[in-house]
Order: structure tokens, then sequence, then C-alpha cells
């Protein structure tokens, strides 16, 4: 088996204590996915597995085998940048960048839970779907990623666009 | 972290004989386990993912729900049984941890979530007899604005950080688990253990055991209830207080009620006091205040978190009355 990684296939590390993070940083130099906290707090090290948003930090690699891992590497480039990165350019959705590839990750992951019909705690109706995204809805569903710039009202409004762009 | 060595179970009846050495560990999605382990707080030699194990959420006989151990939380407040029937459970998940966090963690894992005293967590500064028993508990006498104020002892003071568990205390939920002595059915309510001079053991569950499924039975009450949380920010942050409630009416009176809290004690709190009191008796704001403080009569609040009290009755009071739609 292996992880595959971007599109590339790794293999899973002998060492049963290496985090997917460690894994993605220190062998890989994916160095996009961020360090925050180490202890899943802050969301700075979120990345996609099988297309779903977890915590690299508390993921060990060892659980990754066989899944498939995206990175903000692989959502996209510098020349061809996701709708989310150009969103975040264009509404100052960062100040320092620390949490950005993570904030972009959960959001890309957030779009397709919302147009799925998953509920958040503050959704009124339970069964809608697919979900509305009003502005508080999209705090509820990105609380896990922390900036401590306070980027918020920016990130939010770059979600908020590229949350139209889909619904249209 | 120390060296640790990793398999996945590929079969339910692969675990047991996998489970027997010493420090052997059953991994979930590792968002508890995983932490504990680099603080040092846990130290198993073995883990065994049993995330292979059933995921399913099915439709019981009974009408009820037969959830299987490995699924994730977000599959479970997603699936669309548990939103239409079951919107305690959909909204108490919902409520927990953070989107990231839901859907890494599972059923199982939920359930054997330990505390998040920090003096608990802290192996290097603080004594905690639930981490070395017998070593004392800096939490009594310290920062304890996040404690128990019901069910706690002179031993340990930590709250049960779960929320979902709180609906399945409300639920009257079993929890089947398989083991060396076979397979069996556990209560919620006995599931969890007061922490008495033996904080260390958290649940009823045997060395060797593993949890299989969780199995909700069908609840008229079920249609008619919710989650309200309550703490320090909006979103993401464990309760100082929550409660879980499901009530039937019969024109004006309570045919039939249910209401468990959470953050106020070392286990899901189901407050059957406060039930036995409305049960029967008239849905008015009265009623619901008077049940809120006569379960919340024996509270035994800290320096630090005196505020519970206050916080319980009223959280209770307001989400009756919302079920109900009376107004306050
Ligand atoms: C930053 C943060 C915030 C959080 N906030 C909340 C919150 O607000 N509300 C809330 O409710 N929770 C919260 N959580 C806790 C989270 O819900 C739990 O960590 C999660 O549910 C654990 O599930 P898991 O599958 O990841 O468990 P793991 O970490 O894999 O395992 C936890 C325990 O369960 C045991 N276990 C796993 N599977 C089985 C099985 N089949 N049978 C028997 N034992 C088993 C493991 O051996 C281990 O002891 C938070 C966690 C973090 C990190
Ligand atoms: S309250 Fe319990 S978990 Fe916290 S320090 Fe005391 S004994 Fe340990
Ligand atoms: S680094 Fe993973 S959540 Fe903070
Ligand atoms: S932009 Fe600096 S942490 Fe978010």
């Amino acid at each position: 088996m292996a992880i595959m990684i971007n599109g590339a296939a790794v293999a899973a590390p002998g060492d049963a204590r290496v985090s997917l993070l460690d894994l993605l940083r220190e062998q890989l130099h994916l160095t996009g996915t961020k360090v925050g906290c180490n202890q899943g707090a802050c969301g700075a090290c979120t990345v996609l597995v099988d297309g779903e948003r977890v915590l690299s930090c508390l993921t060990l690699a060892v659980q990754a085998d066989g899944r498939s891992v995206t990175t903000i590497e692989g959502l996209g480039s510098a020349e061809s940048p996701h709708p989310l990165q150009a969103a975040f350019i264009k509404h100052d959705g960062f100040q320092c960048g620390y949490c950005t590839p993570g904030q972009i990750c959960a959001a890309a992951a957030m779009l397709r839970e919302a147009e799925a019909g998953m509920p958040s705690y503050l959704t009124a109706d339970l069964t809608a779907a697919p979900v509305l995204l009003s502005r508080d809805e999209v705090r509820e569903r990105m609380s896990g990623n922390l900036c401590r710039c306070g980027a918020h009202n920016g990130i939010v409004d770059a979600i908020l666009e590229v949350a139209a762009e889909h619904a249209a | 972290m120390i060296p640790v060595g990793y398999v996945r179970a590929s079969s339910l009846g692969a675990i047991p004989p996998m489970l027997a050495g010493d420090g052997h560990r059953l991994l979930g999605g590792g968002t508890n386990l995983v932490d504990l382990m680099r603080k040092g707080v846990e130290r198993p030699s073995l883990l065994i993912d049993v995330t292979a194990l059933p995921a399913t959420i099915e439709e019981a006989a009974d009408g009820g729900l037969v959830i299987g151990a490995a699924a994730r939380n977000s599959a479970v407040a997603a699936h669309p049984l548990v939103r239409v029937r079951y919107p305690i459970l959909s909204r108490a998940i919902l409520s927990g941890a953070s989107a990231q966090i839901r859907n890494m963690a599972t059923v199982a894992g939920n359930l054997m979530q330990r505390t998040r005293c920090v003096y608990f967590n802290d192996v290097a500064g603080s004594r905690c007899n639930k981490r070395a028993p017998g070593s004392g508990c800096d939490a009594i006498g310290g920062f304890n604005r996040y404690h128990a104020i019901l069910g706690a002892s002179s031993a340990c003071i930590a709250t049960h950080p779960s929320d979902m568990c709180v609906a399945l205390a409300a639920l009257d939920a079993r929890i089947r688990v398989d083991g060396p002595g076979g397979a069996r059915t556990i209560p919620i309510g006995e599931f969890h253990r007061l922490p008495g001079d033996t904080p260390e053991i958290e649940t009823a569950l045997a060395p060797g055991e593993v949890i299989v499924a969780v199995e909700v039975p069908a609840s008229p009450f079920a249609g008619r209830s919710t989650y309200r949380k309550v703490r320090d920010r909006a979103s993401f942050a464990f309760a100082l207080v929550s409660v879980a409630a499901g009530l039937t009416l019969d024109k004006e009176r309570i045919a039939d009620i249910r209401i468990a809290f959470g953050g106020v004690a070392p286990k899901p709190w189901r407050a059957l006091q406060a039930e036995a009191l409305l049960r029967g008796g008239p849905a008015t704001s009265a009623a619901f205040e008077a049940a809120a403080a006569a379960e919340l009569a024996h509270a035994e609040p800290l320096a630090g978190n005196a505020f519970k009290r206050e916080l319980a009755k009223r959280s209770l009071s307001a989400i009756l009355a919302e079920l109900a739609g009376v107004s306050r």
C-alpha cells in the first residue's frame, strides 16, 4: 500500500509515531501545511483525506495508508489558483498567511459538505439540502480554523463569494 | 512519544487476541488517543486500528437505530434517519469539536474519550489521581471552572467532555460490546462511572472488550428534542453546561420527558429527579423552573464553578420552554 499525496504514491513511514503533518512537512517538504498547536485546536494543519477535511497533526501517517491526501499544494498553484485562493487574495482573507492553507483546505471541503446538505449546529432545519450558507453558517462551519491575525472578516467574505459562484 | 506498533484489525474476531498484550490499545480516529500519547498521558505499545469495524447506521427491528462503532461522528450527525428522528443526537454531535475532528472521530472513540481536565493533561507539572492513582488532585484547590458540580468525589472532580454521550443518555442508548467474556449490552447510564475512590476506572468496559455498536431505541419524544450547549465562546469549545432534552405533550400536560446534562458531572448526567417531577404534570415555565431547581439542589460547587448551578437551571428551563412552545 501507499499514501497518495497530491496524486503521487508515497510509502507510509515505518515509525507509527510520525504524524501525517510531519510526513508532509519534514519528509516530503510540502511546507504549505502548517504546524500550529499540534493538538487539534487550531486547524492550521488541515488537509483533505479522501476529499474530507481532517487534521494532519492528529492523524498518524500510517492511518492514511491506502488513502488519498490533498494538501494546499495539490489544490492550486500561483499560476493556476483555486477559486478560493483567488478569492482570499481579493478579499484580504489573510495577514501573515500562516492559517491560510488550513483555512482554504477546510473551506474547499466545507462548500462540498453544504452542497450535500450537511447541517451545522446552527442550521434551523436539519433536513434542508443544499444548505444556504449565511455569514453565521460559514463562521460556525469554519470555527475549527483559528486566525491569530483576526483576518476572519475577509476569510468569510472570500468563502461567501465562492459559495455564491458555486450556487450560481 | 515512545515507540509504538500499529496494526489494522480486519475483523471483529481478530481483535480480542490482539488486545491481550500489555499496552495494546484500540485506535479509532486518534483525535484523543494520539493527542494523549504526544502529551505522555497515554503510553501504548501497540495501536490496533479499528476503523474497519462496521460503520453502518441501520434501522433496527423496533424502529430504533444501530450505529456501528466505527461510524464517524459527522456521518452520524448527517444521516437522514438521525436528522429526522433524533435531532437531539444530530445537534449534540454538531455542537462538539470542529468539522475536521468530527470527520475523524468515531462513535466508539467519542464514548471512550477522556476528560479535558488540564491537570490530567499536565504530566510534568500536576498531581492527578486519574492519571497517577493516589498522587492527589490539583484541580480541587486549583482552576476548576470546567469541573463537576454533581457526582464528583474527593479523589476526582473531572467532567466527561462528550456532547454526543449526553444525547445518548437522554435517549437511553445501549452500548453493544464484545470480548473474552462474550457479547453483552451495557445501558448508557451504566457505561460511564462516577469516580469514587477509583477515578482511573472510567467505564464499565472490561479489559479486552471492544465497543461494537450503539443501539438507539425508538423514542416517541425524540422527534421533539434538541440539544443546547453553553460555552465560553460561540463555537469549538467544550461545554460549561449543556442540556439534551425531549418531550411529548398530551394537551398541556407532559406525557413523557427525557433530560440529560453535560459539563456538570463526571458522566452524562441524566436528570431523573426533574423528569419524575415533570412527567404527567403541566408544561409551564413555573414547573420547568421548579424541576430544574430540584435537580440542581444537590449540586456541590467548587471555588471556580459556582455559576454552573444557576447556568444549568436556566439552560434547562429555557430548553424545555422552547420544546413545549411556552413563553417564559
Ligand atoms: C481540540 C478538540 C476539541 C474537542 N471538542 C469537543 C467537544 O466540544 N465536544 C466533544 O464531545 N468532543 C470534543 N472533542 C473530543 C472528540 O470528540 C474526541 O476526541 C473523539 O470523539 C474521539 O474519537 P476518536 O475516534 O478519535 O477516538 P480515539 O482517539 O481513536 O480513541 C479514544 C479512546 O477510545 C478507545 N476506542 C476506540 N475505539 C474503540 C472501540 N471500538 N472499543 C473500545 N474502545 C475504543 C481508544 O482506545 C481510546 O482510548 C474535542 C477534541 C479536540 C482535539
Ligand atoms: S479532577 Fe480528576 S482528572 Fe483532574 S486533576 Fe483531579 S484527579 Fe486528575
Ligand atoms: S496544528 Fe493541527 S489543529 Fe493545530
Ligand atoms: S492570517 Fe495570520 S493567522 Fe490567519
